[in-house]
């Protein structure tokens, strides 16, 4: 893996969009060649989206060839309610681009079927080429998506109902009442995203430090999903000094001491200006 | 063509770099329409799939609801309340110059006349949607002459009248005809209005209570029939006073049927009211204030003399005279103008911007704009 250490969470977002924007600009999208590219929610990747509709608003990238597929999305929460991922990704990245609505998928919580909803999901990357990239956050607990303690390490995508930890984490999106957090979700299996060609995860904030200590420095265990990472050929964790406080010192050391090779990835950044 | 065509093929246009007046507040954020209807983009991402057809810049601006005027009685030379042959051509006129003011839509607004006027003048003008000829007509507003004659105003006393039958009878006598009327003002005090005031309501007609010297309780019984507004508060009505506020005393009175809102128009030209004035009202009910010009027929005319239905009238500086008196008559204040005075008048949370209209849209389509 690498692991990228940046000294905050603006530092971590920028350097997370600037590498998916590489990524876009080299693969050199077209109408018959779609980047396709796994996305998550919440408030780790807030600052990455950012980044990325300022390079839109520059002209320095396109979403025009690009396919997305969010991690996941609540069950029975209505489309419209603000904290459903639809509202998510639509207020904070796809109405700031130039992305093609039909290119953005987003699971359905309120399909009629929700196996069949899935099943379909599936199939969609599959036609799409499988994804070159998937980015994706990392809960306390642990978990990839909605990928609970417990998720079988090679799961596709399915209906899940959410852990403890996740109701308690996200409480404060529901005015802090338990009764209003949706107990399921449909999501993407730590199966399904370990097809991608490339995985990034971003991990800030001190509260994550724990959960990125047992996913790296332990073993692979399906009690922390995103331990399942350390068998993938090419996985990228890109976080900030507080996230690696659970950290051995010489891991920390290790990978900082590696910032410069890290950062060839993202240094020349390349703009859509320049083709 | 952007869209999965699942709802309509009809293009969308979007406007961007703009803030646009949501939640009470201003945002920055894109407004999106669709053959005149305002739409919701995330909907029209997800269900249709679909983006905007055209683009409009709008360099910063403000976009607000297109204004409406409830209360004008011409402007540019014309006046409504003249009976003439060709009054349609005259309201034409007029709606086409109120979209430099940002109106987009607005009533008519007849001051009490004899039979003969209204029977000459209602038939000629139907109600219309705006577009690049003018502002949207919403019906008349028929100010009188069902009214007080101890509040006339400007209105003349020899055409004021009163409810002989107490029913429809005396409206069809005095106005022959009650299409096209999108509002009455009439003084609740009057004997048997309480059955005109209902009779209206069931017709769509909205009631609105002025030049009057009803007392509270009359005014609530006239809302409890129906009535739901106040025709330019403070003006030709009784000041309000702590033991019986008068028509004044709807803004705060718990009578109102629960679910309705009393509305109150409010002449925002700094003559009309006492800026102090206006703002205990606006405190007092926020959401019931609606800006209205009460403009008259020299509005966009420059000083003299100008007549007004059966009157002539004095224009000196901004203000509006009946000629010979201190009486104001109507205002020549554009609705812009009262939207920035209201704005300077209160604190709202609009942004410091200048309010100045820089261009006017109708159904999403550009029917005016400022030469730069």
């Amino acid at each position: 893996m690498r692991l990228v250490i940046l000294d905050d969470y603006n530092l971590a977002s920028e350097w997370a969009a600037k590498y998916i924007r590489n990524r876009i600009i080299q693969f050199k999208p077209s109408p018959e060649r779609y980047f396709t590219l796994g996305l998550p929610t919440g408030s780790t990747p807030y600052g990455c989206y950012q980044k990325l509709i300022e390079y839109y608003r520059n002209g320095d990238i396109s979403f025009k060839y690009v396919k997305t597929f969010n991690m996941d999305e609540y069950v029975g929460l209505p489309r419209d309610h603000p904290e459903s991922y639809h509202s998510y990704m639509w207020n904070n990245f796809f109405k700031h681009i130039d992305i093609n609505p039909a290119n953005a998928h987003i699971l359905d919580g309120n399909a009629e079927d929700l196996e069949a909803e899935c099943q379909a999901y599936e199939q969609k990357i599959t036609e799409a080429g499988g994804i070159e990239l998937f980015v994706g956050g990392i809960g306390p607990d642990g978990h990839i998506a909605f990928n609970e303690p417990g998720s079988s390490l090679v799961s596709r995508t399915r209906v899940k109902t959410l852990a403890k930890d996740t109701i308690l984490a996200n409480a404060r999106f529901f005015g802090n009442d338990l009764s209003k957090v949706p107990t399921m979700a449909l999501t993407v299996g730590v199966g399904t995203v370990m097809d991608a060609k490339e995985v990034m995860i971003l991990i800030t904030g001190a509260h994550k430090a724990f959960a990125l200590y047992k996913a790296i420095e332990e073993g692979v265990n399906h009690m922390w999903t995103v331990s399942a990472f350390q068998q993938h050929p090419r996985t990228i964790f890109v976080c900030d000094e507080d996230a690696t406080l659970e950290l051995r010192v010489k891991t920390v050391k290790y990978f900082k001491g590696l910032m410069h090779v890290h950062n060839k990835l993202v240094d020349p950044v390349l703009s859509m200006k320049d083709q | 063509m952007p869209t999965n065509k699942s709802v309509s093929d009809a293009p969308i246009t979007q406007f961007i770099n703009c803030r646009i007046l949501k939640d009470h507040k201003l945002q920055r954020e894109d407004l999106w329409v669709r053959e005149g209807r305002i739409l919701d983009p995330e909907k029209l991402f997800f269900d249709e799939q679909g983006y905007a057809d055209k683009r409009v810049d709008c360099e910063g601006s403000i976009i607000a609801p297109g204004f409406i005027d409830v209360q004008i009685n011409g402007g540019y030379g014309i006046d409504f309340s003249q009976a003439s042959d060709d009054i349609s051509s005259g309201v034409s006129f007029v709606a086409r110059k109120i979209l430099e003011h940002g109106v987009t839509s607005f009533c008519p607004t007849l001051v009490t006349s004899p039979p003969a006027v209204y029977h000459k003048v209602l038939p000629q003008v139907k109600v219309q949607n705006g577009g690049h000829h003018g502002a949207g007509v919403l019906g008349f507003h028929l100010e009188g002459p069902f009214i007080s004659a101890k509040k006339k105003g400007a209105h003349l006393e020899q055409y004021l009248r009163t409810f002989q039958s107490g029913g429809i009878e005396d409206l069809m006598e005095a106005y022959g005809s009650l299409d096209n009327v999108a509002m009455v003002t009439l003084a609740p005090e009057l004997a048997s209005s309480q059955l005109v005031v209902r009779e209206l309501c069931q017709r769509g007609i909205t009631v609105s209570l002025g030049h009057s010297v009803g007392n509270l309780s009359q005014a609530e019984e006239a809302v409890q029939s129906g009535a739901s507004f106040i025709t330019h508060l403070f003006n030709a009505m009784l000041p309000f006073h702590h033991r019986d506020p008068g028509i004044v005393g709807l803004l705060t009175s718990d009578q109102v049927p629960a679910g309705r809102t009393v509305y109150y128009g409010m002449i925002a030209d700094g003559i009309h009211t006492n800026p102090a004035a206006l703002r205990i009202a606006h405190r007092a009910h926020p959401s019931g204030l609606v800006l209205v010009t009460d403009a008259i027929t020299a509005m966009g005319l420059p000083p003299g003399r100008h007549t007004l239905g059966q009157q002539v009238i004095e224009i000196q500086g901004l203000h509006a005279y009946v000629a010979g008196t201190k009486t104001l008559s109507g205002s020549i204040a554009t609705m812009d103008m009262c939207v920035r005075h209201f704005k300077q008048a209160s604190d709202l949370v609009l942004l410091s911007d200048a309010l100045n209209v820089k261009a006017t849209y109708i159904s999403g389509e550009e029917v005016w704009r400022k030469e730069p």
